[in-house]
């Protein structure tokens, strides 16, 4: 029972196709918080927020819980994009 | 009970926790009555490691799925904690945050790289491993890239990034049992040794998958007791991941007012500011090798196959990181609590008499005696006792008048989480639980490596490669034999203190990243990848990598672009990503059996691509 949803080639092409789409727009929210924001903390250590400065606090927990988050909501877009096409698990 | 063991977890890990609640409190007890210390300490390690002796041995079985994935039962929810015990080690619990008061900003790249990699794991790979049903991750290469040879090379970088880092988990179970037990350090590695080969021999994934869950829940609650009472102690609130913004303001008053020239803070890092140790590119480096090599390392990855759907394997991944941020994120109070009890109540505090000396903290004096702080060059040990009368000799001899400074003192990373009991004034009970919630992290990582490691080798070594028609019985025998012999031969390597094996295991990640995470990821996202392609591309990737590793480290090779050794995968990446591209657009392309693989890998529908024989 290895492909019992028998989807044409054009329905898997665009199943594929949103998924690298929401591959790339993850990974793009991913860098920005790996990277990107910690570029600046030298500007954004200037902001103190209950005593945290926030360059230091967005490396200290901020990306941490983006992280987080970004990963339920990617799981969720991506089991609404494979129920879209028809090829999620039956539940 | 009714119903099976998975519907009823809730209420099973939900009375473990209260009878660890209780076992602490009656253990408090025992204390207040007059129970010495060291009767405590052993209680606390004898009883944890019997609990999970327990689960191991209730979770034996003679089934294939069973013993290489759990028989893929395990909710999302719990493979999340479970996947926290096994990436979270013994560095992660004792050693992170002192990393973080050592280096201050710059450890951050640390909390950073080891969190962020898991975006990477739910993204680009876990769901398409789960999909496929790999036992192993060389098993993926395998059959992705069609043969033995992927296989090999596999497993030869699986074996280089996680045999160092199983002689570091079995080292760190010894340093802790000898610590609380008092017991010699090659008695102690016994010790731990024992405990590995409890959760796991009989059970394999699914006894390990479970005790991991068990010290999950102990390590969490020990790592956060201390700080939270600290807290709660020193402002009020016990809230300690938020409270520390105020500590940090103080702890750069501090430094503004006492770090010019002629202060006792001269020369202190500042804590908040950015590449004091490290410059941005190192910085930068760094998060991204620790990242990729998160997203490559096989004991972690091989958590994800024990997820019932594809679906529950991304949300569970969501979960371990979740989890694992609750301690990531208070690691940075630790510290920062710690070096505002040293900067307020250490340094700066009058040595030039002995009265004065003697009115330093008492922890000073007993991790002194550890051999864990230097003052005035003086380090406590077996030969040298840290008493006032020593350190006040030892401070006049090199002529140290007024006031402790910065440059005269000096403490080991350990001491910040292993000391903060003793810096709140809390009973020993603390302690004993600190100590037990380090082994908790140490053994299940160790768990987890043992049967990554084993598990190669009698997955694909012997029974893919040697013997694919052995019996499912003699399958399982050998994978237990060869799990007590890898296990026999970490705790060989780890008793004599290798002090080279230890600095290698941060080359884990590098190597990984550059040895696995090109051919795993490419033989996914894109069809055109080749066997050869593939092939080369890890072993220029690892290759690359590793030879940076030596040669900058043991020949005196000079930096390329000043980038410090950790970070070797930044060089090993790009290599392996460029090899394999290249490579693959010279051979042929993947027949259309190949591509269809690689099409029903994609897709979450139906079942696991890879079955086991359900009889022999």
């Amino acid at each position: 029972m290895t492909d019992g949803t028998g989807i044409t080639p054009e329905q898997g092409q665009r199943h594929w196709a949103k998924s690298k789409g929401l591959m790339w727009f993850t990974l793009f929210v991913w860098f920005i918080f790996s990277f990107g924001i910690h570029i600046f903390n030298g500007y954004l250590n200037e902001i103190v927020i209950l005593g945290f400065p926030l360059g230091f606090y967005m490396a200290a927990q901020g990306s941490l819980i983006i992280f987080v988050i970004l990963i339920f909501w990617f799981a969720n877009r991506q089991n609404a994009i494979d129920r879209e096409f028809g090829v999620a698990e039956d539940e | 009970m009714k119903g099976d063991f998975t519907s009823n977890l809730g209420r099973i890990y939900g009375t473990y926790t209260g009878g660890f609640a209780v076992f602490v409190i009656l253990l408090a007890i025992l204390e207040q009555v007059g129970v010495p210390n060291a009767v405590i300490g052993y209680l606390f390690v004898f009883f944890t490691i019997a609990v999970y002796a327990g689960i191991g041995i209730l979770s034996r079985t003679m089934q294939v799925s069973e013993y290489y994935v759990a028989g893929r039962k395990v909710p999302a929810f719990y493979n999340g904690m479970a996947t926290a015990a096994d990436w979270m080690s013994a560095a992660s619990f004792i050693g992170m945050a002192g990393s973080l008061y050592l280096l201050g900003y710059d450890g951050l790249a640390f909390v950073l790289g080891w969190t962020g990699g898991y975006v990477l794991v739910a993204v680009l790979i876990a769901p398409y491993l789960r999909k496929f049903g790999a036992y192993t991750v060389p098993d993926f290469l395998g059959s992705r890239y069609g043969g033995n040879l992927a296989r090999a090379v596999g497993i030869l970088v699986l074996f280089s990034c996680s045999f160092t880092y199983i002689v570091a988990q079995v080292t760190g179970t010894g340093v802790i049992a000898s610590r609380f037990l008092d017991i010699q350090f090659e008695l102690a590695v016994f010790v731990g040794l024992v405990g590995i080969l409890v959760c796991s021999m009989m059970g394999g994934m699914r006894a390990v998958t479970w005790t991991q869950v068990a010290q999950y829940i102990v390590l969490i609650i020990a790592y956060l007791i201390p700080v939270v009472i600290l807290s709660a102690q020193r402002t009020g609130v016990p809230l300690p991941q938020i409270m520390y913004g105020e500590v940090l303001q103080q702890i750069s008053a501090l430094e503004i007012e006492h770090g010019g020239a002629g202060g006792y803070l001269e020369g202190a890092r500042a804590h908040l500011e950015p590449y004091t140790s490290y410059n941005p590119l190192n910085f930068f480096a760094l998060i991204l090798c620790l990242m990729v090599g998160t997203a490559s390392l096989p004991h972690v990855l091989m958590r994800f196959f024990t997820t019932p759907s594809v679906r529950d394997a991304r949300r569970s991944v969501g979960w371990a990181l979740l989890f694992i941020f609750i301690l990531y994120f208070t690691a940075p109070a630790y510290a920062a609590f710690a070096k505002l009890e040293i900067y307020e109540n250490v340094l700066g505090t009058a040595i030039s008499t002995l009265e004065e000396i003697e009115a330093l903290p008492e922890w000073v004096f007993i991790y002194g005696n550890l051999g864990m702080v230097t003052i005035c060059g003086l380090t406590g040990g077996p030969e040298q006792a840290f008493t006032a009368q020593a350190l006040f000799d030892a401070c006049q001899a090199l002529g140290v008048d007024g006031v402790l400074t910065h440059a005269q003192f000096a403490i080991n990373r350990d001491v910040v989480v292993i000391a903060t009991p003793e810096i709140a004034g809390l009973p020993y009970v603390i302690a004993g639980l600190v100590a037990a919630g380090g082994l908790a992290a140490a053994l299940s990582t160790a768990d987890g490596l043992l049967l990554a490691i084993a598990n190669a080798l009698s997955h694909d070594i012997y029974y893919r490669m040697i013997d694919p028609q052995a019996s499912t019985r003699r399958r399982l025998v050998v994978a237990r034999i060869l799990l007590i012999v890898v296990a026999v031969f970490a705790a060989i390597v780890a008793g004599t203190r290798p002090a080279g094996i230890l600095a290698m295991v941060a080359w884990a990640f590098s190597l990984a990243a550059a040895g696995l995470f090109p051919a795993l990821i490419m033989g996914v996202w894109w069809k055109r990848t080749t066997k050869e392609g593939a092939i080369l591309g890890m072993l220029a990737g690892g290759g690359v990598t590793l030879f940076y590793l030596v040669m900058t480290r043991y020949f005196d090779m000079e930096l390329w672009f000043g980038v410090a050794n950790i970070s070797a995968g930044i060089f090993g990446i790009p290599v392996a990503f460029l090899v394999t591209y290249v490579v693959s657009l010279m051979t042929p392309e993947p027949s259309k059996e190949m591509q269809d693989f690689i099409d029903e890998l994609r897709r979450p529908h139906g079942e696991a691509m890879m079955q086991e024989k359900t009889s022999a």
